[in-house]
């Protein structure tokens, strides 16, 4: 286990340097006059120039502009956006919402994706497994710009049934619409993995032995075929965390949650460069870091994955 | 254009002779391609899926064909009116015609969709191939280097990248988007390359093939990758579905297409600031992009089932 999480480690840490450099390469390199970006139509005089080249460091060279961007990072220092506020201090106001949106969605969809994925699987081929097939299809297929204007249109302004915004201090049950909306592609991934590793298990030597002991077919599932079936699944949910983390930009928009995601879309819509960097090496490091923890969990839940 | 009807050309049913390339068994009654001809043509979702996409293709090849109203023609007078003999879908925002719009919206969502997928198959196919025939440190580093793309999750890649390759205010942004879905998609067609040509390099034939002289290229061009594009296909069939949502996604959050030009994204954008006064408008693109992601997907689903009869 000890020599696993040290190689894991060591891809983590090229990863983690890696995407970052790219991140900054891709926004910071090569741009034609930053200065005159930062300040807009009005002129810029020499001295302010000056004084800002050497705030921003823009006449180090391109490796020292990655160190200090990435000792900003490390420190938590974000640096202000083009309205003058500190991005730390935003990022830590629209934290709490989409966290809770993010652990809602992620229940709902571990819920109902193992709880459908289980029943498909043990009537394989029946109504309700080609039923969870298709549908799970047409999920797949659906784009988030679809579904989430659209969930809010049926259920949230014409059905009437969920509040079709949510404030920074929202309820579970305003933000259960757009955390649903946000499962809906973990849902159909999930329960498709969790459908094929059930069947797989379901033929494997330790259930016909533990039928064989007299148990009842309801402790046989949902106890030992579970078990080993889950371990899949959980993996799964660091690779759904990018998908949750683009959804997101999506459907805060669209119900107009105050999160992590509606600060990016609107930044890019008043073309916020610093504020969508900022908050963009956030999450690839957020998601670097949760997908470091996944495959440890994953390497503690099935010795096979250590031995590789 | 990797156009998906030509897919179904390869696997001509008259295929029953094993491919030219090398020595394969004889005694075979069908090839794999025969038989995957063969289930296929039986599966309804496979034709649904064909037509759709046709209809699509059409769409976006002559939409004149469609509608004869210029969907840029608009008069804020018309605002919002609902469906009518002239205007099937009603009128949006602008004043203009949903029915003219989503008809031409088709275009562009099939040109980004399939010159970016073209891009990322060629880049995948390329990395892929050299990563499984080469192997050694050349697989070590583009393995790696896949490793950090996939570190970035899609979309907040997408939106770095297309903002940067977008500088351009003037244009209308198709080549930004095109550029950028190509340049980050490519990862899942490069890994199942590799791992389609790390299965073949060492079968018998290739041996053979390599005994008898045959230069590296030669190889990997002639005997393995006839071999291994199956799979390849239906990664690409399956990518164009996805990088045609990609592209309305963009869209929608300003990054992709702009100005004038007619997206999806853009109109479900528009649309759904003003969904409780008139939902027609999010409606019909919203029911065009999905249909047309779908039949994509489930094309290649469909695809991938008749070559692979464990999967199911």
């Amino acid at each position: 286990m000890f020599r696993y999480i040290v190689r894991r480690l060591l891809q983590m840490v090229l990863t983690f340097f890696g995407a970052t450099f790219v991140v900054f390469a891709l926004t910071f390199a090569n741009q034609d006059d930053p200065l005159q970006a930062l300040a807009g139509e009005r002129p810029i005089t020499e001295s302010q120039r000056l004084a800002l080249t050497e705030r921003y460091h823009l006449d180090e060279p391109f490796l020292t502009q990655y160190w200090y961007y990435m000792k900003g990072l490390l420190t938590g220092d974000l640096g202000t956006s083009l309205t003058g506020q500190k991005i730390g201090d935003m990022l830590v106001n629209a934290w709490p919402v989409t966290m809770r949106l993010a652990l809602i969605a992620i229940v709902l969809a571990v819920v109902i994706s193992v709880t459908a994925g289980v029943y498909s699987a043990i009537r394989r081929g029946g109504a309700f497994d080609n039923i969870t097939l298709f549908l799970t299809l047409v999920l797949l297929a659906m784009p988030i710009v679809v579904l989430a204007p659209m969930a809010q249109l049926l259920f949230g302004i014409q059905l009437g049934w969920f509040p079709p915004t949510a404030t920074r201090d929202a309820s579970l049950y305003a933000l259960f619409l757009p955390a649903l909306v946000l499962a809906t592609l973990a849902i159909a991934t999930e329960l498709r993995v969790t459908r094929t590793s059930v069947v797989e298990n379901l033929r494997a030597d330790y259930v016909r032995t533990a039928r064989a002991k007299g148990l009842t077919g309801r402790r046989v599932i949902w106890v030992h075929v579970l078990r080993n079936s889950l371990i899949p699944v959980v993996t799964l949910i660091g690779v759904d965390l990018g998908g949750l983390m683009s959804g997101a930009i999506v459907t805060e928009k669209i119900f107009n949650i105050p999160g992590v995601g509606f600060n990016i879309a609107r930044a890019i819509s008043t073309e916020d460069g610093p504020l969508v960097v900022g908050f963009v090496s956030i999450l690839v490091i957020i998601f670097l870091v949760v997908n470091l923890v996944v495959d440890l969990l994953y390497a503690a839940l099935d010795p096979r994955i250590r031995y590789e | 254009m990797s156009d998906p009807t030509s897919i179904t050309a390869v696997e001509a049913p008259g295929a029953g002779v094993p491919a030219p390339t090398g020595p394969v068994k004889t005694d075979k009654p069908r090839s794999l391609a025969g038989d995957a001809w063969n289930d296929l043509r039986k599966r309804p979702v496979f034709w649904i899926s064909i037509v759709l996409v046709a209809v699509i293709l059409l769409m976006a090849a002559w939409p004149t064909l469609f509608t004869s109203i210029d969907p840029r023609a608009c008069t804020l007078a018309n605002q919002h009116k609902g469906p009518s003999g002239s205007a099937y879908f009603g009128y949006d925002f602008q004043g203009c015609d949903v029915y003219a719009k989503t008809i031409y919206g088709a275009q562009n969502s099939i040109i980004v969709g399939a010159l970016s997928t073209l891009l990322s198959g060629v880049i995948g196919l390329v990395f892929g191939l050299a990563a499984g025939y080469y192997g050694g440190w050349l697989d070590a580093v583009l393995s790696r280097g896949i490793d950090i793309m996939l570190g970035i999750p899609f979309l907040l890649g997408a939106i770095v990248l297309s903002s940067r390759l977008a500088a351009d205010p003037n244009s209308d942004g198709v080549l930004a988007v095109t550029m950028t879905l190509g340049l980050l998609t490519w990862t899942s067609a490069a890994r199942v390359m590799r791992s389609a040509v790390i299965s073949s390099k060492n079968q018998d034939y290739v041996a053979a093939g390599r005994m008898l002289g045959a230069t590296p290229a030669r190889l990997m061009l002639r005997h393995i990758l006839p071999n291994s594009i199956a799979s390849f296909i239906v990664i690409l069939t399956i990518l164009l579905g996805t990088n045609i949502a990609s592209e309305a996604t963009l869209s929608f959050l300003g990054v992709g297409l702009k100005g004038d030009a007619i997206s999806w994204g853009i109109s479900i954008s528009e649309a759904s600031r003003y969904a409780r006064v008139a939902p027609g408008p999010l409606v019909y693109p919203s029911l065009f992009l999905a249909a047309t992601v779908l039949a994509f997907i489930m094309l290649g689903d469909a695809i991938r089932d008749a070559f692979d009869p464990k999967l199911r």
